[in-house]
């Protein structure tokens, strides 16, 4: 029963998603105030209708209904509650309900407000995110349906259909196949939900685009309106992505977090145009340029979004990700084509109204810079997408499908970051209108000075890598800049308010949450740039074959082979697990337990052992083989110097994001 | 403001040599990225066609891993397995009855054209009979491939159109 309410109801909300595009135009047109509400309550109907449905397949999730195909594939006896209820999105019908229902739950908040002075663009907004939220409900419900049942007929065949085939009986299997074991983690659990808040998020501030380019009101009222949106989706997709990385650093045992996979890049991709939109957006603020810019951005933005969930979802790529290959494909193909040429179309067509109100002076202004920020962003996305396309478009030119793997994107994109970081060292101290080379001099010498220290004490200690020693730099001097930068406030106010320099310090950041909030995720940035720049860098691997009580070194630390236990663990897996004593200068400084595990299923997964420090990691993977014996182990090991700060900096970045979005009584995102 | 005079196409100059530099920088980043790392991406059938041109090229070969001939080493880390031709495109593979099938089919056919494969390295969580392998690496003059990388698909253990455990029950 549950699984018809469950389809019916996604093709009531379906219906209603349409008659909310089709009643919004309509409303715009013809003036009609009563059938834009209409068109709004409609689709604030959608979301407590998908929440049904959603709640439902949990439903069906958590108790075990395998007779649902979705349920079967996904989830297993054995499987604790909190990942059968997160299996929601571990397959791809199950996701597509996840994103619809995200979609729906956002469209639904962002119609709740008030729309007395932008009551033109409520139609709009309406029938952008309504025709998002119907698109994802036509996949689910004609190509890729999760409460699809198991039916047997009478040769005894099993298919999945959504309504009885003639003759069949239903089908319930005792067990289910289960989420495959290496997405049994509660990485699970943050990873994939935090990605989709990110994505689809952006589609507000897209929808408040269009609305600004179709009604023609194109001053920067869209951008503050949704100002918030995007800091939100923005923020949730950079943990989303930070999250994967720790996910794979942990689990996968490859001793790294970041391998450039097409489908890693699928969702780095909207991040770097959603980061310069974020930046660009102030320079219409405060300059009134930019504008064509800014919209070009948000709409690459939106197209990403969906080319990113297509990429993860549809299986063009080879990748360790494309777990689901599908024909819904051509339809994002689609999609992604129709709703690009449209925006564009109205971009075009207001082009001329969209023209900067100042004309850009100084190649080292303030809006310069940012300008330069975008640029370089957008450099970087263009090696991405190139990156990810490269073997269709060879095979189109060529007949030869030729592709970029790894140090394609590290040798193509390296030269780029360094100069966003130098850029985010430079650019706070640059003037807004007009800066010269002097002007930035004066107020950078001071912080210069400590920097200046940074490869000089490095060298001392034997540092010869250039790229390190530059990066670390550059690290050092945004640091330095941005502390001198809050000095700088703090000092000020000290002299004009006679506050004590907590206060001060205190008042400065509340007063300008924005820019200093965006220091603190700059500070952020850096510190996950020192670890980036040493896991890159400075890593180090060894594999070596021991028995037990041999040693082995690497990088200054020995590690003796303790002992190796094999055992079964309560849920059916066959634990093998090492134990080896970590010495550093002969002194003993703590055990490891790498392990492998073997499921019933004969899917092995390797645990690394981790030991982690600010200083350095010492990564340690039983490397896994059916004759593993006391005598005979294989290890490999990574030294991974500082790649924690990649951590910590992410950290330091939600205290940043805090700062920056926590909401002001006297004006929350409106003015 | 009012479009000035020389001033203002002096420094609009300006924009656009910046511009420009950027992007002759960009473009530069990305062709001398894409010559030094380009990997052809063939099947095995491909290889075999244009073998004596592809030696010592990056190559990046997919093919279906038959499980018996999976060795590996443990002292040395050497693992040496064969895989025998799949179609390279997403098209045919679809048409031939999807991944998990045309893996299998590629495996028992003994007349599927195969490719030896040695690598060095842990042996991967995924290495086993009907396993899709995504290698990269270059050929040998010995007509075996020596893979600097190891990419392992399962498709049968994640998601498949028809659960191949109820089929047949």
């Amino acid at each position: 029963m549950l699984a018809q309410f469950g389809f019916g109801v996604l093709i009531v909300t379906f219906l209603l998603a349409l008659f909310s595009v089709g009643a919004a135009i309509f409303g715009y047109y013809s003036k009609s105030d009563r059938w834009v509400e209409s068109a709004r309550r409609a689709l604030q109907l959608t979301f407590p209708l998908i929440c049904l449905s959603a709640f439902s397949l949990i439903y069906m999730l958590a108790t075990g209904h395998f007779e649902v195909e979705y349920v079967y594939s996904v989830i297993s006896r054995d499987m604790p509650l909190y990942l059968k209820v997160t299996a929601l999105w571990g397959g791809q019908a199950g996701s597509l309900v996840f994103w619809s229902w995200l979609m729906s739950a956002f469209a639904t908040a962002v119609t709740m407000r008030k729309w007395e002075r932008d009551r033109e663009f409520l139609p709009w907004v309406v029938v952008v995110t309504a025709i998002t939220l119907a698109f994802f409900l036509s996949l689910i419900i004609f190509f890729e349906n999760p409460f699809a049942r198991l039916w047997q007929t009478l040769n005894g065949d099993v298919a999945p259909h959504m309504f009885a085939p003639s003759g069949a009986i239903l089908f319930t299997p005792s067990n289910g196949n289960g989420l495959n074991e290496l997405l049994r983690h509660p990485g699970m659990v943050f990873h994939p939900p935090m990605l989709y808040l990110g994505f689809v998020a952006f589609v507000i501030p897209f929808a408040f685009a269009i609305a600004a380019l179709v009604t023609g009101r194109t001053d920067d009222r869209w951008i503050r309106l949704t100002r918030r949106w995007t800091l939100v989706a923005w923020v949730f997709l950079s943990i989303g992505l930070v999250l994967g990385m720790r996910w794979a650093y942990d689990v996968l045992g490859w001793g790294g977090y970041w391998g450039w996979d097409p489908v890693e890049i699928a969702a780095l991709m909207p991040w770097l145009a959603g980061t310069p939109f974020l930046h660009s957006v102030m320079i219409q603020e405060k300059r009134g340029m930019l504008k064509q810019w800014n919209m070009l951005l948000i709409i690459l933005t939106y197209s990403l979004v969906i080319f990113g969930t297509f990429l993860t979802r549809s299986g063009v790529l080879s990748s360790v990700h494309a777990f689901a290959q599908s024909a819904i494909g051509p339809m994002f193909f689609i999609f992604i084509g129709l709703t690009f040429i449209i925006s564009l179309s109205l971009l075009i067509y207001r082009w001329s109204d969209l023209r900067a109100e100042v004309e850009m002076k100084s190649l080292l202004s303030r809006e310069a810079l940012f300008l330069l920020n975008n640029l370089l962003f957008f450099g970087i996305l263009i090696v991405c997408f190139l990156g990810v396309i490269f073997p269709m478009i060879s095979e189109i030119f060529t007949g030869q499908k030729i592709t970029v793997g790894p140090p394609f994107y590290q040798r193509a994109t390296g030269p780029l970051w360094g100069a966003l970081l130098a850029l985010m060292g430079v650019a706070p101290l640059s003037a807004w209108g007009y800066s010269t080379l002097k002007t930035i001099g004066r107020a950078a010498w001071k912080p210069a000075i400590p920097t200046l220290l940074v490869p000089v004490v490095l060298f001392v200690l034997n540092v010869r890598n250039w790229i390190a020693l530059l990066g670390f730099t550059l690290v050092a001097f945004v640091i330095f800049i941005t502390i001198y930068e809050y000095w700088r406030g703090v000092r000020a106010r000290r002299k004009t308010q006679g506050e004590d320099y907590l206060t001060a310090l205190f008042r400065l950041t509340a007063r300008n949450r924005r820019r200093y909030g965006g220091y603190i995720i700059h500070i952020a940035m850096v510190v996950m740039a020192v670890g980036i720049i040493g896991i890159e860098v400075f890593q180090t691997q060894t594999q070596q074959t021991l028995a037990v009580g041999q040693e082995m070194q690497i990088s200054g630390y020995t590690l003796r082979y303790d002992s190796l236990a094999q055992f079964p663990y309560s849920d059916g897996r066959q634990v093998t697990r090492a134990v080896l004593s970590v010495f550093k200068n002969g002194k003993l400084l703590g055990e490891l337990h790498p392990r492998y595990d073997l499921y019933p299923d004969g899917q092995p997964m390797t645990i690394p052992a981790i030991r982690s420090t600010l200083g350095d990691d010492l990564y340690v993977v039983l490397v896994n083989w059916e004759n593993v014996s006391v005598k005979q182990t294989p290890f490999k090991v990574y030294h991974n110097p500082l790649v924690n700060w990649l951590w910590i900096g992410s950290g330091i970045f939600m205290l940043g994001y805090l700062v920056a979005a926590w909401p002001v009584k006297e004006a929350i995102g409106e003015e | 403001m009012l479009p000035s005079s020389n001033n203002g196409i002096r420094s609009r100059a300006k924009f656009i040599i910046g511009g420009l530099l950027i992007l002759a920088a960009v473009i530069y980043l990305i062709f001398s990225s894409t010559k030094a790392n380009a990997e052809y991406f063939m099947t095995v059938d491909e290889l075999n066609a244009k073998s004596d041109s592809m030696v010592g090229r990056s190559l990046r070969i997919s093919g279906a891993v038959v499980g018996s001939t999976i060795q590996f080493n443990p002292d040395t880390h050497n693992l040496t397995f064969v895989i025998a031709n799949v179609p390279g495109n997403n098209a045919a593979i679809e048409a031939q009855g999807g991944l998990a099938k045309v893996l299998h089919d590629a495996v028992v056919d003994p007349t599927r054209r195969r490719l030896s494969v040695t690598y060095n390295g842990p042996k991967p969580d995924l290495m086993r009979d009907e396993a899709q392998a995504i290698i990269t690496g270059h050929l040998g003059e010995d007509g075996v491939f020596y893979a600097d990388e190891l990419l392992l698909k399962c498709p049968t253990k994640y998601e498949q159109a028809v659960p191949s455990q109820v089929t047949g029950n």
